[in-house]
């Protein structure tokens, strides 16, 4: 690659780097499912889950696929559509449970 | 291989092909988004069962993860190898990564078959349509990713992939990766918020 | 270095210019006959009670009108100037992915010929000709679209083909974001980049984030309708308001899909003919990115009313007329471009003066629909028709034609006929005003949208007349314009490098260009490189012959044999023949590997 070096920061981890995010992705996983049986954390059981998934997934996008040491501008191709995706998400479930809208006055979301 | 763009100049500093593949990535967050928003939506909705608490197996489908979880392990191994010029280990890590994605979808064949005859099939109910349709279009991209993979292990035994090729590896691994986080996301909402 | 000739060459070129001819043709005779179904549509709307196509043909021809305008007409013409201009707008030799440009050409043919074959292709299915294509309206709703109410292929051409399409205009997407950010040529900031390459980059960002979501809409009727799934079905607890969501979110970005390039092309077409710089470049840079993210907020306007409740209405409401602002923001700084310039009259200037003047009542209608209230007397009436064509014709392809007017010299080396294209446009802009402005109040006055006839008793028959003879004036405007090209071809004038005195990098070099485009890379230094600026003199143009060897990449059959894959795939579902969908995916993976692997150097 003629350009790898133009940037100069495209430094990519160890392995022993990935190994160590390997490891927290376990434990990570792991602590997932135990969530999802230990009838104590039921009351948090989703905002639990999601906090952990999102971190294993900021762990993969930023130490295996290099966003942390890449340019930003890769940062911006993936995170501007993803927002995207999570806002158009976050929108239809208001569009289709959310009160005063179709649904809720329905009673049937 | 040779590629347009490595030859030249580009104004951003930037390899155009990893550019383009961000930009898909980019792209595929809103497919899978459309497709988890239609499962999230839908949820609940079935008129008949069976439903997610009757038949979903989380010990089985953890495995799977923990199987996907490892071959983005490897992956990364494997471009490591490959950007330091171990192209032995580079080979074993590729075949690797493919082979855990293989186990993955044998998981998901042996998943889909014991759902099948649990009685819920992809026209039973909404469950079972957003359900085949999300984890079948992921299903379909590990099986792109392994095919994939396969072929640059086919090249390298062939002594035609080396350092000159990381970045066809690296373009590789943000495939596999991008697979991999999607299941992240598809095992939390899909599997263990039910 | 002589251009390659000859058939072979076509097939397997990967030289933007020529894809970008290609993409022209194609889709400009796509255009006529998205045209000629208007105006067998307007012939049957002409008198009460017509009989010139059964109800049945009629649905058919609406469908086919707006979905060949819309994906087979408006987005490749433009694509066609995205091929052929961005490159040499930014100074480069390609695009990032020549070969990557040819597929996406051969998709789209492909794509847009099988979407057509459903006029002939009836026998096949034992039904008679004009009886299997699409009928379920350009947005397609379900459950209307679903097997059960739609038995037939008709909606399975539709699906499939509007699939093939998305994929053609997501891989261009790719590429041309590529081209753009990062094969600029030195010196050529962002912010130095022409307004069209600009609003170019804005549309393929729509693009790749928009198609994606039509795409999972059609996969989800495309399993309801062969795999037995209920997405769309009440009795199975689905609703047919996911269609409706999913298709507009996809379908409102779509709108500006189509509306940003035209923008794009006006606002390099006024600055040349009133040797202005574009007053207010940033901000209609920004406005154009404004609009692109806006463009995601609005698409439940297209449902107020199937009753999403009065906060979703409300918010709706909002973000629509919102969008307005930074549209209003171009407007005023296209009108103030003009302000004071040294205006030269040519045709491309009044097909962009004509879009201003049109795509502003265009406007105003749509903000029209953007209270609830007012919205829900226009839904599914002519209203919507007149304001959707004043966009989209008045905009839209107004736009097109300046750039036509104004590209066609670099792009064939001849001008077209000045007092030819001013009968043209006169013709057109009277022809549309009549055809389309009517249809308000054909609208109001009651008469909804996609009957095949009306009756004497509702009072519209003498604006359907008038609107009937206005298309046929669009029709002898569009005459007019392919006499005027034909000839050109023979006749026309011979175009200099730079007929129009322009300021962007595609007039420094000959035309039309020669296949390396630039002798030398020319190095940037201001936004308008040929003009003469207080602090800069215009940039020497780069000369005649190459001062050094240029390497000039050969062409590939790959390309077309990857892309035939896909509509052989689409063939399976279409004849409920599962074999053929391995044969398809064996082409398409056949011409990847090949393509993968080929020696290709640029």
């Amino acid at each position: 690659m003629p350009e790898a070096g133009h940037t100069g920061e495209h430094v990519h981890p160890t392995a022993e780097v990935y190994l160590r995010v390997a490891a927290v992705l376990v434990i990570l996983t792991v602590l997932e499912v135990g969530v999802f049986y230990v009838p104590v954390f039921h009351p948090v059981l989703v905002p639990a889950l999601l906090v952990l998934s999102a971190a294993k997934f900021t762990l993969v996008v930023m130490f295996y696929m290099h966003l942390k040491a890449d340019s930003r501008f890769f940062s911006f191709l993936f995170g501007a559509p993803l927002l995207l995706a999570v806002a158009v998400m976050i929108a239809l479930l208001f569009l289709f449970f959310g009160a005063l809208t179709l649904r809720g006055t329905a009673g049937a979301g | 291989m040779t590629h347009a763009a490595a030859t030249h100049h580009t104004s951003m500093g930037l390899d155009s092909r990893k550019m383009a593949f961000w930009a898909f990535i980019g792209s595929e967050c809103l497919l899978f988004g459309s497709l988890i928003s239609t499962y999230l939506v839908y949820k609940g909705r079935s008129v008949v069962g069976p439903y997610p608490h009757d038949i979903l197996n989380i010990p089985f489908t953890s495995v799977s993860t923990f199987d996907l979880l490892m071959s983005s392990l490897m992956m990364v191994l494997a471009l490591a190898a490959v950007q330091r010029g171990d192209m032995k280990w580079g080979k074993i890590w590729l075949f690797a990564t493919a082979l855990l994605g293989l186990v993955f979808l044998g998981g998901q064949v042996i998943e889909f078959t014991e759902f099948v005859h649990k009685g819920l099939t992809i026209s039973t109910n909404l469950f079972g349509c957003t359900f085949f349709v999300l984890t079948g279009t992921h299903g379909a991209h590990v099986a792109v990713g392994v095919l994939w993979l396969l072929t640059l292990g086919t090249r390298a035994l062939q002594g035609k992939l080396g350092p000159a090729n990381a970045m066809t590896v690296e373009i590789t691994g943000l495939y596999w990766h991008f697979v991999d986080v999607v299941w992240i996301v598809i095992f939390t909402v899909v599997y263990l918020i039910q | 270095m002589s251009e390659p000739r000859g058939l072979k060459s076509w097939l397997t070129t990967t030289d933007h210019k020529r894809i970008g001819l290609l993409y022209f043709w194609t889709a400009f005779g796509f255009f006529l006959v998205g045209g000629l179904e208007a105006l067998v549509i307007r012939l049957q709307l002409a008198q009460p009670n017509g009989h010139v196509v059964s109800a049945e043909t009629y649905n058919q021809l609406f469908t086919m009108h707006g979905t060949t305008m819309v994906f087979l007409a408006l987005m490749p013409l433009a694509a066609s100037f995205f091929n052929y201009i961005v490159p040499l707008q930014i100074g480069a030799r390609d695009v990032a992915f020549p070969r990557l440009n040819a597929f996406s050409y051969w998709v789209f043919l492909l794509g847009g010929l099988l979407l057509n074959a459903s006029w002939f292709t009836g026998p096949l299915f034992h039904a008679g000709t004009l009886n299997v294509a699409p009928n379920g309206g350009w947005f397609g709703y379900a459950n209307l679209t679903e097997r059960q109410f739609s038995p037939g292929p008709n909606i399975d051409f539709w699906l499939l083909g509007l699939q093939v399409l998305g994929i053609s205009s997501l891989a261009a997407g790719f590429n041309f974001i590529v081209t753009i950010l990062n094969l600029r040529a030195p010196g050529m900031k962002m912010m130095r980049l022409p307004t069209f390459t600009w609003m170019t980059l804005v549309t393929q960002f729509i693009i790749i984030t928009a198609f994606p979501v039509i795409t999972v809409a059609l996969v989800f009727l495309m399993f309801d309708r062969f795999f037995g799934t209920h997405f769309y079905l009440q009795q199975a607890g689905g609703t047919p308001l996911l269609w409706q969501h999913l298709f507009w979110l996809f379908g409102h970005p779509e709108v500006y899909i189509l509306i940003l390039p035209a923008m794009g092309i006006v606002s390099d077409v006024l600055p040349t003919f009133s040797r202005k710089p574009l007053f207010g470049y940033p901000v209609v840079v920004y406005s154009g990115i404004l609009i692109g993210f806006m463009g995601w907020g609005v698409w439940s306007h297209h449902m107020f009313a199937v009753g999403l409740g009065p906060i979703a209405d409300s918010v709706f409401a909002a973000t629509t007329m919102l969008i307005a602002v930074p549209t209003g923001v171009k407007i005023f700084n296209w009108i103030a471009t003009l302000w004071g310039g040294d205006i030269r009259g040519t045709t491309a200037l009044h097909f962009a003066v004509g879009f201003i003047a049109m795509f502003i009542i265009g406007g105003l209608s749509g903000v029209s629909h953007a209270s609830p209230p007012a919205d829900l007397q226009q839904t599914d009436t002519y209203y919507v028709v007149a304001h959707i064509h004043y966009v989209l014709f008045g905009g839209t392809i107004m736009g097109l034609f300046a750039g036509m007017y104004y590209w066609w010299p670099k792009m064939t080396g001849r001008l077209l006929s000045e007092p030819l294209g001013k009968w043209h446009f006169w013709l057109q802009l009277v022809g549309m005003n009549l055809a389309f402005f009517p249809m308000h109040f054909i609208g109001l006055l009651g008469m909804p949208r996609r009957i095949y006839t009306y009756s004497p008793d509702l009072g519209v028959t003498d604006l359907n007349l008038i609107s009937t003879i206005g298309a046929f004036l669009v029709g002898v405007a569009i005459l007019v314009f392919l006499y005027n090209v034909l000839r050109t071809r023979r006749r026309g004038e011979r175009a200099s490098n730079d007929p129009w005195g322009g300021a962007t990098l595609e007039w420094s070099i000959p035309s039309p260009p020669p296949v390396y485009n630039f002798s030398v890379i020319p190095t940037v230094t201001n936004r308008l490189p040929r003009w003469s600026t207080d602090r800069h003199g215009p940039i020497q143009d780069p000369p005649a012959t190459p001062p050094a060897p240029i390497h000039v990449p050969g062409g590939s059959w790959w390309p077309m044999v990857a892309a035939l894959g896909l509509p052989l795939m689409a063939l399976a579902p279409l004849t409920h023949t599962l074999w053929i969908v391995f044969v398809g995916a064996a082409v398409l993976l056949f011409g990847i590997y090949r393509w993968a692997f080929e020696p290709f150097e640029v």
